[in-house]
């Protein structure tokens, strides 16, 4: 039960993500909601590289007994590259999603969604 | 080894790197002068299509070619299941590389002029080639993770090419509705691929599309997969973002967009037929319980009819033509969920074939249009129909160009569309008659539509407000034309396409165990 704690955490923040961009009417709360469902997916990235008793990945500082005697007990690191990239492309959406918003203050003069609706339907 | 050799051999990774290293080189280039970063963007594209027909040529003739990144073969020592990105390319990815490059080529032709007096062209062409290595890059790749970060790139451009136009409100509006939609629909892909990596300890397409159970965690991954794909896709019910980012950026834009969403479509088809084509072939009885298959026509034919009744209402040219996109995907969704019942025998084949085929059309009859439709506003800085007429008399190779793009996207011989559409109808027909019938009669729909739209624009009395207006310039008529030129010659010699490109990607397709033996030999 305590192991899956990580992924209950990660469902639940994606709903809650969820939740915000569907039913919030501020743009930056959209904003904030997208990154928390991103952080949920990061969560559950990072928590899919945890093995019980594999040893960190970074060959200098593993212990010289697990380098020795067994050396399939370090854990594979592409969880955390994985994780790393969507970082970095999380935080370039940010940028871009929060100037987009800056200039969208300025053409209409507000963040409520539904008054921002010159398009047609 | 000689060279040629050596290029084949690296010309996967070559394909993604020219237009990359263009993109950063481009902003440096263009302090010289703009003529000289015209030519710089033209020449860098004309080598990755040179380098794309190396490709296709030893694809074709060879079967399938891996390149591993980081090493000569997919697995490093004491590992049993590729662990290295690699870029796995077989005769559908030929298909879709060739019509990127053909879409980027031509836009960036049409861009010369139609963006001339533009400030910032330096960022728009940076962004064009950025937006091109991505579609290049989710077109080449045989790595899930590869593919989600080529599939974010392709969002951020995008969207920062949908709202170039900042000051107008309406561009940001649609850039803001397509990114919300696309970053979720991404971080949904993510999810799904760390489902596969959590099952399965790999990322390969190849390795996944071996080991997979379709157990209960595989149908939630199809599920998000197929939902965020298809919605880049612009498949309906999640077509809303589609008019308003298509309608609303510059339309040398909107023509390379389309092949952004192409690539989204390619994706769907690599997952349906080879992630899951092994569950699908062995797990899913045929017919009996093709739950999802069913579900894919319901879709496509919805999108058929709502794409085409949309476009009856429209006032808007650039919105009109984004809608008839709607249906036109419908058209190709129809084509696959059809061959997805019957996968490899008789009519599944032939609907199959149409479905693939129709991707290539659509991308050329829709670019058409909404080329001629950028021109109609460069020359009127008008986008409304209500407000245009009479610009025949004006504007006399445009017409013709409009004229040869509403026969192709509604399927009249002797045009492309008649010949994909064909394939499609009689298939589908063989599967069911109902739907032939509401394809066929939305395809008319689909010609009334254009007629409506062509009095209203090139008929009628000549309006005094456009007694100025001027045929467009030479680079955009080129650019119509090299379209027009690529419709009239497929219309012509369908089966030189079909035999030739068409023919290996349906069959790549459907043939997703040597996808798989190519990666992991031994494997049965």
């Amino acid at each position: 039960m305590i192991y899956n704690i990580p992924f209950i955490a990660v469902v639940v923040m994606i709903f809650i993500g969820l939740y915000a961009v569907l039913f919030k009417r501020n743009l930056v709360k959209m904003v904030i909601g997208i990154s928390i469902i991103e952080s949920g997916v990061n969560l559950f990235l990072i928590t899919l590289g945890y093995r019980e008793g594999g040893v960190v990945p970074i060959f200098t500082s593993a212990p010289s007994e697990a380098v020795k005697n067994a050396p399939g007990s370090m854990v594979l690191p592409v969880p955390q590259a994985l994780t790393l990239t969507s970082i970095v492309i999380g935080v370039a959406v940010l940028a871009l999603m929060l100037s987009l918003i800056m200039h969208i203050y300025k053409h209409y003069g507000t963040l409520d969604v539904r008054k921002i609706r010159r398009l047609k339907e | 080894m000689n060279w040629f050799e050596l290029i084949t051999l690296h010309s996967p990774p070559l394909i993604v790197a020219v237009p990359l290293l263009a993109a950063f080189l481009t902003p440096l280039v263009s302090k010289i002068n703009d003529t000289v970063r015209n030519l710089f963007v033209l020449i860098m594209l004309s080598i990755t299509g040179l380098l794309i027909a190396i490709l296709g040529y030893d694809v074709l003739t060879n079967g399938i070619r891996t390149y591993v990144f980081g090493g000569g073969a997919p697995l490093p020592s004491g590992m049993n299941i590729p662990v290295r990105i690699m870029f796995e390319v077989d005769g559908m990815n030929i298909f879709m590389v060739i019509i990127t490059i053909i879409l980027a080529i031509v836009g960036i032709v049409y861009s010369w002029s139609f963006m001339k007096d533009q400030d910032g062209l330096d960022k728009y062409y940076t962004i064009i080639l950025l937006l091109v290595t991505s579609m290049l890059g989710m077109e080449l790749t045989g790595d899930l993770f590869n593919f989600f970060v080529f599939l974010e790139i392709s969002c951020i451009t995008s969207c920062a090419l949908i709202a170039f136009w900042v000051h107008k409100g309406e561009s940001l509006e649609a850039a803001f509705k397509y990114i919300v939609i696309s970053s979720i629909g991404a971080l949904f892909v993510l999810f799904a691929i760390g489902l596969f990596y959590a099952q399965y300890n790999a990322l390969n397409m190849a390795t996944i599309a071996n080991a997979i159970q379709f157990g209960f965690l595989d149908k939630i991954a199809l599920v998000l997969l197929i939902a965020a794909l298809a919605m880049k896709a612009g498949l309906v019910p999640m077509h809303m973002w589609l008019p308003d980012a298509y309608g609303e950026a510059p339309p040398s834009i909107t023509f390379i967009l389309a092949g952004a969403t192409l690539a989204s479509l390619y994706g769907v088809l690599r997952i349906c037929f080879t992630i899951y084509g092994n569950a699908f072939a062995n797990i899913m009885p045929v017919l009996s319980s093709a739950i999802i298959e069913w579900f894919i026509i319901a879709l496509s034919l919805a999108a058929i009819l709502i794409g085409v009744i949309m476009a009856l209402i429209q006032t808007d040219f650039k919105r009109l033509i984004a809608y008839a996109a709607v249906a036109e995907i419908g058209y190709i969704f129809l084509g696959i969920g059809v061959g997805l019942t019957s996968v490899g025998v008789g009519y599944g084949e032939i609907a199959l074939k149409g479905g693939v085929f129709h991707i290539l059309n659509d991308a050329l009859d829709i670019g058409l249009l909404f080329l001629v439709a950028g021109a109609i506003y460069y020359a009127t800085k008008e986008t409304s129909l209500d407000k245009m007429g009479g610009l025949a008399r004006n504007m006399k190779y445009t017409t013709v160009f409009f004229i040869v793009g509403l026969l192709a996207v509604s399927g009249m011989p002797p045009f492309n569309g008649f010949a994909s559409k064909l394939l499609i109808y009689e298939s589908i027909y063989q599967l069911n008659p109902i739907l032939a019938i509401v394809a066929i009669l939305a395809s008319i729909l689909l010609l009334a539509v254009f007629v409506k739209v062509f009095y209203s624009v090139f008929m009628g009395p000549a309006l005094p407000k456009f007694k100025d207006v001027k045929e467009v310039p030479r680079s955009m008529l080129i650019a119509m034309g090299a379209i027009v030129v690529i419709i009239i010659i497929f219309g012509l010699f369908p089966n030189l396409v079909i035999d030739n490109i068409v023919q290996p990607a349906a069959s790549a397709l459907v043939d997703h165990s040597s996808y798989i033996l190519k990666v992991l030999p031994g494997v049965t």
